[in-house]
């Protein structure tokens, strides 16, 4: 224990008494470049990283025993607290879970829709990921930017779902809503805008930076033996040379009809990573100019006709008896599944989002766990910390983009 | 007598089961049905003992002894390209079989095909840990410890990962209830203040739903309206008439409305 005095202040966060004269520090929970409630205790030689230790707990709320408690439908908005980032994505993962199980798909229109606020969602998550890196290591004034851009996709997001963060835009069996007049109108607005920006406001001020490329190049460097062998996925695997893109390789939603690019580096680094994500805003914006004129061609039906699982539309529980009897049973009861077992993954902005629900027949799902990609990404860190400047720290852990919604859940 | 509830189990159940209600089954089909996941079943079942198999949801699904697991993913890394795990955890049955579930998820880069190793495990008994061959399972067996219960053996740093290091119990088993035990509404009291001042805090209540018949700093009761922080209890409680808006008492059928001139 310290013995504190004038001459020798108390540091509660220091500990100078080892033998082997290193030092070990307490990064966060409260550090603001923690991404939230990461604790990491770093053992440091010098300016040098020895051993790093994340701690990870501080946000834990349960929701995987919540989901043993809760009916299909009752858990959904639940999923908005995971990566609350893009809640979109969690949302629609687990719907996609629970249709799979169902065995029933969503309508083309819904189709469309989802799979424009998925990429809606990526750009969002991106925008976050490109304004907190750079803040992290020094680049004030693109957070500002970023934010803006990031703001007016959130109105989109509000005039859709009528919510900023926590969405629960997606439903089990399609979306709840249609879209409103002009959105499209101002989603093409809104990406034109991003386009411009992207270029000439994060391109310019990035992109050959010096001071940028000095704190990223070289910095966080990570094998794809390492990536595979830690389960990293998105753009930490992507980043590592590996181009594995769920949407791609396994296609959901409306994905195999679309024409995209999936963006690799092999420069394993942290700028191999922010290039990836620039260069994946530019696809999302282009899948989302592929969606809009497919939103006109497809028929008004927003949810799935399974009158077993799904209730009807309000038309009909208002006025078919029948209709309301089932709308009764499952907004009481909930819907029961087929009994068996389903793992579904989908490529979230940071990574393989996947949920494998256990169903027993019963209106509770008997187990259900989430694979968050940022759990595997926080696991890494113990790993790649090791040997590297107290400097970069931060900008590690940038890199990775953990969300904390979903690491501790 | 009153009612017997079953402790295995003390997650919500449902509350009405139509006896007619025939629970069907998801779609599933022989592994022989698909040329690549039969193949690599074959490579499989010459290393370990299967137990069953079969695609359920295009997934491959396969029933080992849980103490092949070691030997059963180093085989599907090293010979059939299951290059990455994607999760593992368990699944708790202990009520039903008096087993765990223990599942691994399992990634084919190059195919893009997926396949689940499940096997049961007693109570108790532990399972050989894949960090050697999946540096992934570091933190999925440490959550799986901490949630269930089940050591890994030969794991690199076996800690509590997601609850207290400190804390007593498994919070994912079923007989564990969702607003936490007995253990744990004292948790906070007992490291803040000490047991001592269990008696002057209480227990903590973790149940959200819950509402103080007499509080008054967080509810009021439409009716017994009472200034903020008031002390209240059964005899002091005074009912308060509560005043309607007249609009909502005009006899529409005697034809008393009238129209507003102006907007208010």
């Amino acid at each position: 224990m310290q013995q504190s005095n004038k001459l020798s202040p108390f540091f509660e966060n220091l500990n100078f008494d080892r033998e082997d004269n290193t030092m070990v520090i307490n990064f966060g929970p409260q550090h603001p470049s923690a991404h939230g409630q990461l604790r990491l205790v770093l053992e440091l030689d010098g300016e040098q990283v020895v051993k790093a230790y994340p701690d990870i707990g501080y946000l834990h709320r349960g929701i995987e025993k919540m989901a043993e408690n809760m009916t299909y439908n009752e858990f959904l908005p639940t999923t908005d607290r995971l990566d609350y980032i893009a809640s979109t994505s969690n949302n629609y993962a687990y719907a996609l879970a629970v249709e799979k199980l169902l065995g029933i798909e969503a309508p083309r229109r819904a189709q469309v829709i989802r799979t424009m606020l998925l990429e809606l969602n990526r750009l969002i998550s991106h925008l976050f990921f490109i304004a907190t890196h750079a803040l992290d290591v020094g680049a004030m004034s693109v957070f500002l930017y970023a934010f803006r851009e990031r703001e007016f996709a959130m109105d989109l997001m509000e005039d859709y779902c009528g919510a900023r963060l926590t969405h629960s835009a997606v439903r089990i069996g399609g979306v709840p809503l249609d879209i409103p007049s002009d959105w499209l109108a101002n989603m093409e607005k809104f990406c034109a805008n991003l386009e411009y920006e992207l270029e000439h406001t994060y391109n310019a001020l990035l992109e050959e930076n010096r001071i940028w490329k000095m704190r990223l190049e070289n910095v966080g460097v990570l094998s794809p033996e390492d990536a595979l062998s830690w389960g990293c996925s998105g753009p930490m695997l992507r980043g590592s040379g590996i181009a594995y893109d769920i949407r791609k390789e396994e296609p959901y939603e409306l994905y195999g009809e679309l024409d995209f690019d999936i963006p690799v580096s092999d420069l394993n680094d942290s700028y191999g990573r922010y290039r990836l994500y620039m260069a994946e805003m530019t696809e999302s914006i282009k899948i989302i100019r592929q969606l809009m004129p497919m939103y006109a061609k497809t028929e008004p039906q927003l949810m799935a006709h399974a009158p077993q699982y799904i209730s009807a539309p309000k038309e009909e529980i208002m006025t078919q008896n029948y209709a309301l009897m089932q709308h009764f049973v499952l907004v009481t009861q909930g819907m029961r599944p087929p009994k068996g077992e389903v793992y579904v993954p989908t490529e979230s902005p940071k990574g393989e989002l996947g949920f494998y629900i256990k169903s027993e027949g019963e209106p509770y799902a008997y187990r259900l766990k989430c694979r968050a990609p940022s759990f595997f990404h926080t696991g890494l860190l113990q790993e790649i910390l090791v040997g590297t400047y107290i400097a970069d720290v931060v900008t590690i852990i940038g890199s990775t983009n953990i969300v904390f919604g979903e690491v501790d859940r | 007598m009153r009612k017997y509830v079953p402790k295995g189990n003390v997650q919500k159940q449902s509350y009405y089961t139509d006896r007619f209600h025939v629970v069907p089954t998801t779609p599933r089909t022989e592994v022989a049905s698909d040329a690549i996941y039969a193949e690599q079943l074959e490579k499989l079942s010459a290393k370990v003992e299967v137990l069953s198999s079969r695609i359920e949801l295009e997934c491959m699904v396969v029933e080992i002894n849980h103490a092949d697991n070691f030997q059963a993913i180093e085989t599907l890394k090293e010979e059939c390209g299951y290059a990455m795990l994607s999760e593992m955890s368990a699944v708790d049955y202990l009520a039903k079989d008096g087993n765990f579930e223990i599942f691994y998820q399992m990634l084919n880069l190059k195919e893009a095909k997926r396949m689940r190793l499940v096997m049961r495990i007693e109570q108790g008994l532990a399972i050989e840990s894949v960090v050697p061959l999946f540096k992934l399972a570091n933190f999925a067996e440490r959550e799986m410890f901490d949630m269930f219960g089940i050591v890994a053996n030969n794991h690199p740093f076996m800690k509590r990962i997601l609850m207290p290091e400190d804390w007593e119990g498994n919070p994912l088993l079923k007989t564990y209830p969702l607003h936490g035990d007995e253990f744990a509404s004292w948790y906070e009291v007992d490291k803040i203040f000490g047991k001592d001042a269990r008696e002057a805090i209480g227990p903590e209540n973790r149940d959200e739903a819950k509402i103080e018949r007499y509080d008054s700093k967080r509810f009021s009761r439409v009716g017994y309206e009472v200034p903020f922080g008031a002390e209240l209890n059964a005899e002091n409680e005074t009912k308060t008439e509560i005043e309607y808006s007249k609009t909502f008492l005009v006899d529409y059928t005697k034809g008393e409305t009238k129209q507003l001139k102006e907007r208010k």
